[in-house]
């Protein structure tokens, strides 16, 4: 039978599929599936668009009305009411484009912002090698971007020629460095610290520089004994100290009247807003990470002493309110100090910060490592390992994977807690910094507009440090699940 | 940083014994050597003391930190300003981290006493007062029973507030509000039917209002608070440096001396009085342990007391408070000079 021939009551074609009732898909769908399911979402969705309507029709007006320029408060509702009404609100954002160096600088030096900038945005350069160990694409865009960035808000800033072509320099170097040498790029992530305080604060490079250098001695004296075991490492920590209490004066000023490498000092009084804020945090997240590990390490320990330390002192500084130990920082070592000691309080607010955060970590942590099966430190014994070698090589890399979520919010958590620190007198950018510029006349009623320009500013960096955090857990994942 | 760091600890366990010593000692040589003056002051309060948009300080208190390090360096602008909040103001001062305390503080038994502060003598006598809206249509704060009102937590003006009802028998809802700012943003909400604090702080707030004409601030002071610089106990000779300084300020206004003619003062006036403040007759600066001019440059640095009041919070400025109290005692206010001899 030939295949053409037709029988009358078999179809020899397809019918196209014809599209779902509109009812059953789209839009339609979606709405009917997600908002109105059932009476009780019914009356939910209402409630919930009301809200939002609610929120909106009493918002938008203000913020629409929004007026950017303007020198004071007064003027600003003259503006408004000339435009939309007498009886007209509006949003004054003229009192952040008037103000907006304190909020983000403090008092720093109007014609030194380049060096904080410098800083900021090197440490991306710093972290990229770190970050994205196994990402080259999301790396090169970091690290360009980052590096086009300081130099141009740089320049806008008004940094000079000479600064510029510095800073030139020194970013292409280090993108270069990035590039052709990771492991290299390693060592320069660690000098980071170094340089952005000396960026930061001024004065000679060889201060942190010699700071620096005793932990290299350290880290010398250590690997020449180390067959010494825990000698090695107490001498390592002699040496240095020895080094940094004696020496390390004496040869700062022996260089420095060779070459100098100064740049104006700023002091701790100048700091103030973002500066303030983001120094802090990436110092006491940098800092409380590697503390947290070890006291979290300490406390699952078989010393009884260390582990006995551990406990004492994670409980002591999670039963303690961080605003109780900046007042004790910032006013009860006064008293303990000899007169004219010059302890610098942003210092003193990074180390109880990073006591603070540290304590949190380790629980994190300690949440980490008590959730792997004891097979994993059977096995790392099993493997002839030493503590610490089973340590770094099977058992953190698995904990810390685990605690990422944790270690981020206490991240999180920490860099919004720098704002406390206007208890003890310093400028943060969402109270102290919006008080004083309220304190002056012209800005005097400009409640809502600092409030609302710091929690952006701060939402973007905390939603940042989130979703990289969940990049890093999905970049991570090992299991099948 | 690191290694300041690890000094300081170590010393300070080994000065741990002695650490209640730290604040005493020689407090004009430590500003001499140091070559700047630390000034505690407000972290920001309208007219008082407040950073411009280049971050310079400002106002009445701030100038009286200018005046006193003019006297003893030489320069009013060798200082160093240290915000200092509510809460850390006294305990900055007595562990030595500011030399003196101007930051609109009231004078009160025990901060004298238990806080171990020397008050040296008073710079602007306020008060306490209330605003309210007109439409509320009370004339005087004893109309005010059962009234909600504003009120800033963990200040003498609280303590007032519950005394001054007390006394005359009427009871009101507290709003308890964190600063100034936030006090303003209720009471223009119409959380509270009233807003109290010190008057000063009150007619500020006023002028700032989109609608100052739509708020009156009541009649009645209800409490005295003098406000006045501070310096610690234990150093009489700096806190008579700082008492005398405030009164060459008073002293310079009663004589007409100003920061426009006080170079020819200087050199011309007959005045006995004067001679001996500016320093053209007699050393009284050798007394304090200052030279003779020292009260000449206080003065210049930024003019008398009439004249820092005018510029920071007199009528000719946006806040406009009147002299009243703190007008001189020969124009029947308080500011009275002890004599220079």
């Amino acid at each position: 039978m030939s295949q053409t021939q037709s029988v009358a009551f078999v179809r020899d074609s397809m019918l196209p599929p014809e599209p779902p009732p509109t009812r059953a898909s789209g839009a339609i769908l979606w709405l009917r599936e997600n908002l109105f399911s059932g009476p009780l979402n019914i009356a939910l969705t209402l409630l919930g668009l009301g809200i939002l309507w609610l929120l909106f029709s009493t918002l938008w007006p203000w913020l629409s009305h929004s007026v950017w320029n303007a020198n004071s408060m007064a003027e600003c509702r003259q503006i408004i009411a000339a435009a939309h009404g007498p009886d007209a609100s509006g949003a004054c954002f003229a009192v952040i484009k008037h103000r907006w160096n304190q909020f983000v600088f403090g008092f720093y030096p109007v014609d030194l912002y380049w060096r904080p900038v410098l800083a900021f945005g090197s440490l991306f350069l710093a972290l990229a090698p770190v970050l994205f160990a196994d990402n080259p694409r999301a790396r090169r865009i970091v690290i360009g971007l980052a590096a086009v960035l300081t130099f141009l808000i740089s320049a806008v800033l008004g940094a000079n020629g000479v600064e510029l072509g510095a800073m030139a320099v020194l970013l292409l170097a280090w993108v270069a460095l990035i590039e052709a040498r990771r492991d290299w790029a390693l060592l320069a992530t660690l000098i980071y610290p170094f340089l952005a305080t000396w960026l930061l604060w001024g004065g000679t490079l060889w201060e942190p520089a010699m700071v620096l250098a005793g932990f290299v001695i350290g880290f010398f004296v250590w690997r020449a004994l180390s067959a010494y075991g825990m000698f090695a490492f107490a001498a390592a920590v002699l040496v240095a100290a020895f080094w940094w209490l004696a020496l390390s004066d004496i040869v700062a000023r022996g260089i420095a009247t060779v070459l100098p490498m100064r740049l104006t000092p700023v002091t701790s009084d100048q700091f103030g807003g973002f500066v303030l804020s983001i120094t802090i945090g990436v110092a006491g997240i940098a800092l409380s990470l590697p503390l947290g590990i070890i006291l979290a390490l300490a406390r699952r320990s078989d010393l009884p002493v260390i582990k006995m330390m551990a406990v004492l002192f994670i409980e002591f500084i999670r039963g303690v309110p961080l605003i109780t130990l900046l007042f004790v920082a910032s006013l009860l070592l006064n008293y303990f100090l000899p007169p004219g000691t010059n302890f610098d309080i942003i210092l003193r607010v990074i180390i109880m910060v990073t006591l603070f955060a540290s304590a949190y970590m380790a629980e994190v942590i300690r949440g980490g490592l008590a959730a792997l099966p004891k097979g994993q430190y059977e096995a790392a014994d099993a493997l002839g390992l030493d503590y610490w070698k089973a340590q770094r090589l099977v058992i953190l890399p698995q904990a810390l994977k685990i605690s990422i979520p944790g270690i981020v919010s206490t991240f999180i958590g920490m860099f919004k807690d720098t704002t406390l620190v206007v208890f003890v007198g310093l400028f943060d950018p969402l109270k102290a910094m919006s008080d004083t510029i309220r304190a002056s006349f012209e800005w005097k009623g400009a409640y809502w507009e600092p409030y609302i320009f710091v929690g952006s500013i701060f939402f973007i960096l905390c939603f940042g440090m989130s979703r990289y955090s969940m990049h890093l857990e999905r970049r991570l994942k090992r299991d099948h699940r | 940083m690191k290694k300041t760091a690890l000094f300081g600890s170590v010393t300070a366990l080994a000065l741990a014994a002695t650490g209640a010593m730290a604040a005493e000692g020689d407090t004009l040589k430590e500003v001499k050597a140091r070559g700047v003056l630390n000034c505690g002051v407000n972290t920001g309060l309208v007219g008082f003391a407040a950073p411009d948009a280049n971050g310079n300080w400002t106002g009445f208190d701030v100038a009286f930190c200018k005046a006193v390090a003019a006297a003893v360096l030489g320069d009013a602008t060798k200082v160093k300003y240290v915000p200092t909040t509510g809460q850390t103001r006294f305990t900055a001062l007595s562990s030595g981290e500011i030399d003196l305390l101007a930051r609109n503080s009231t004078w009160t038994f025990q901060r004298d006493t238990d806080l171990k502060l020397d008050f040296i003598g008073v710079n602007y006598y306020d008060g306490q007062g209330f605003m309210v809206r007109k439409d509320l249509g009370v004339s005087s704060a004893k109309e005010l029973d059962g009234a909600t009102i504003c009120i800033q937590t963990g200040t003498t003006t609280e303590l007032n507030l519950a005394d001054y009802f007390k006394a005359n028998n009427m009871t009101y809802q507290p709003v308890n509000i964190d600063s100034n700012a936030e006090g303003e943003q209720q009471y223009m909400a119409a959380a509270c039917d009233a807003y109290t604090t010190d008057a000063s702080g009150l007619a500020a707030t006023r002028a700032a209002f989109a609608d100052p004409e739509n708020h009156i601030i009541l009649p009645e002071i209800i409490s005295k608070e003098p406000l006045g610089p501070a310096v610690r106990h234990g150093d009489n000779n700096w806190g008579d440096i700082a008492r005398w300084t405030l009164y060459a300020l008073l002293a310079a206004e009663e004589y007409g001396v100003t920061s426009a003619n006080i170079d020819e003062l200087a050199k011309s006036s007959q005045n006995p009085e004067v001679q001996r403040l500016l320093g053209s007759s007699d050393d009284l600066g050798k007394m304090l342990g200052l030279d003779a001019e020292w009260a000449k440059r206080a003065i210049k640095a930024q003019g008398n007391y009439g004249e820092i009041f005018a510029a920071t919070i007199g009528e000719q400025t946006p806040i406009g408070l009147a002299r009243g109290l703190n007008a001189q005692w020969t124009q029947g206010g308080l500011m009275y000079a002890m004599p220079f001899r």
